[in-house]
């Protein structure tokens, strides 16, 4: 059984992005918060911290989850994806890139979060339709795009992936 | 926004939970998904000594047919039982209600069980749970009285609130096998998909009665039941009418009475025979 007592740090050992990482937090500690300051990984956004608003979508162990509903102890020996592993060194992802290309974001706040979903969502959905990705995106808030763009460049994405030509999203 | 301190506990063994549970009982929390519980330490509605994280209890993960129930365990996730491929076939309910349990993201954390403890009055899986009859198992530390299996009907009290004992950990929820000749049904209004029900409806259409549910409106999951030689306006009239609605940020009560009847008349008769 593991036990910490409050506010005493705990050695928190993780793989970040592939990358084995190590830090201090207490019980309390949110992962969000400990990805972004213990981990200095700040890619990661919060919003609302009661897993409303999806900005700290992560994944873990490949699933995309609210960093800001998981403590960073649950964290111990899993292996957590952030934005920040999606490029290929210095080049944008293909997913990032579809973004940039359909202005898929303006202010970026929310985008980090959306991103790590859509790449759960198009391994388990390879040929999603529009409503599916809508479906998809309502568990993020985004106040600028009104999301059609986003809608373009995951469905662009998905039709790329599978070397199909993509649908025009309805506005 | 952050969680005030508490200790924290991970045990390997369900015995070590009931054994927390039986020391501390009123003093800690008992964390799943956390999808309901995190919210709730991050905005210190809660500030428990201490949080007890069953998520190594690898015997409380399973999805399993016992007699005519379909068991499922305190560990096992929403999105895992979104993806039992017999789910339509063996509980059609489940597989309406499921997609409208928050979104795919928390899906993939959140638990069936920690839904059901969490008990929020507009929550889908107590409103289904209520609608079919189903069970709630719960355990405590005892040499002879340790397990008690309480009914849905009895199980939600109010808002937040259940027949749960501080020292007892929810390790189980039933939910009643599709039985022969009935229909099952389901619908629901929010703001967003995803979001909280203003009226969440479920229905149980057999051939002699109807078992109607709402969600939402109560300070818990209502169920009536509707013979079928009856008229349907005015029995749906009064049931919207003694669930005792109140205006709130989201909708009046005026609001949620006429989404429980129109709601409430097309799940029952838009439906096939």
């Amino acid at each position: 059984m593991t036990r910490i007592a409050a506010s005493t740090p705990y050695r928190v050992r993780l793989i970040l992005n592939g990358r084995e990482r190590v830090g201090q937090a207490e019980s309390r500690m949110l992962l969000s918060d400990f990805i972004r300051h213990e981990l200095g990984a700040t890619g990661t956004h919060l919003g609302c911290e009661h897993g409303v608003c999806g900005a700290c979508t992560v994944r873990v162990d490949g699933v995309a989850s609210r960093a800001c509903l998981m403590l960073a102890v649950q964290a111990e020996d899993r292996c957590i994806d952030t934005v920040e592993g999606l490029c290929d060194g210095d080049a944008l992802g293909d997913l990032q890139a579809a973004f940039k290309r359909h202005h898929a974001l303006q202010c970026g706040f929310c985008t980090a979060g959306i991103l790590n979903s859509c790449v759960e969502f198009l391994e388990k959905m390879p040929e999603p339709s529009e409503l599916d990705v809508r479906d998809m995106l309502s568990g993020h808030l985004c106040r600028c795009t009104g999301y059609t763009g986003i809608v373009a460049a995951v469905l662009e994405v998905a039709a790329q992936r599978r070397g199909a030509q993509p649908e025009t999203p309805h506005v | 926004m952050k969680p005030a301190a508490f200790h924290y506990a991970r045990p390997d063994s369900r015995s070590e939970v009931l054994k927390l549970l039986a020391e501390t009982g009123s003093d800690s929390r008992v964390l799943a998904g956390g999808q309901s519980l995190m919210a709730v330490l991050n905005m210190r509605l809660a500030e428990p000594a201490l949080v007890i994280d069953i998520g190594d209890v690898a015997d409380l993960s399973y999805i399993e047919i016992r007699d005519d129930r379909l068991c499922i365990g305190a560990n096992t996730r929403q999105a895992e039982l979104l993806a039992w491929p017999d789910l339509a076939e063996r509980v059609p309910l489940l597989t309406q209600a499921m997609p409208w349990v928050g979104h795919f993201q928390t899906r993939n954390r959140g638990t069936v069980c920690g839904s059901v403890a969490h008990a929020d009055p507009s929550a889908e899986l107590p409103l289904c749970l209520a609608v079919l009859g189903g069970e709630i198992v719960l355990e405590r530390r005892h040499w002879r009285r340790g397990k008690r299996v309480v009914p849905a009907a009895e199980f939600f009290h109010g808002v937040l609130t259940t027949a749960r004992e501080p020292d007892e950990l929810l390790t189980e929820v039933r939910f009643p096998l599709a039985r022969a000749a009935h229909q099952y049904h389901f619908t629901e209004v929010a703001m967003r998909h995803g979001d909280f029900a203003l009226v969440a409806l479920a229905a149980a259409i057999g051939p002699d009665e109807i078992r109607l549910g709402v969600g939402g409106v109560a300070d818990r999951p209502v169920v009536r039941r509707i013979p079928r030689d009856v008229d349907l306006d005015t029995e749906l009239n009064t049931f919207a009418w003694s669930l005792g609605a109140e205006d709130d940020g989201h909708a009046s009560a005026a609001y949620r009475r006429q989404l429980v009847r129109e709601l409430g008349r097309k799940l029952l008769t838009e439906t096939k025979p």
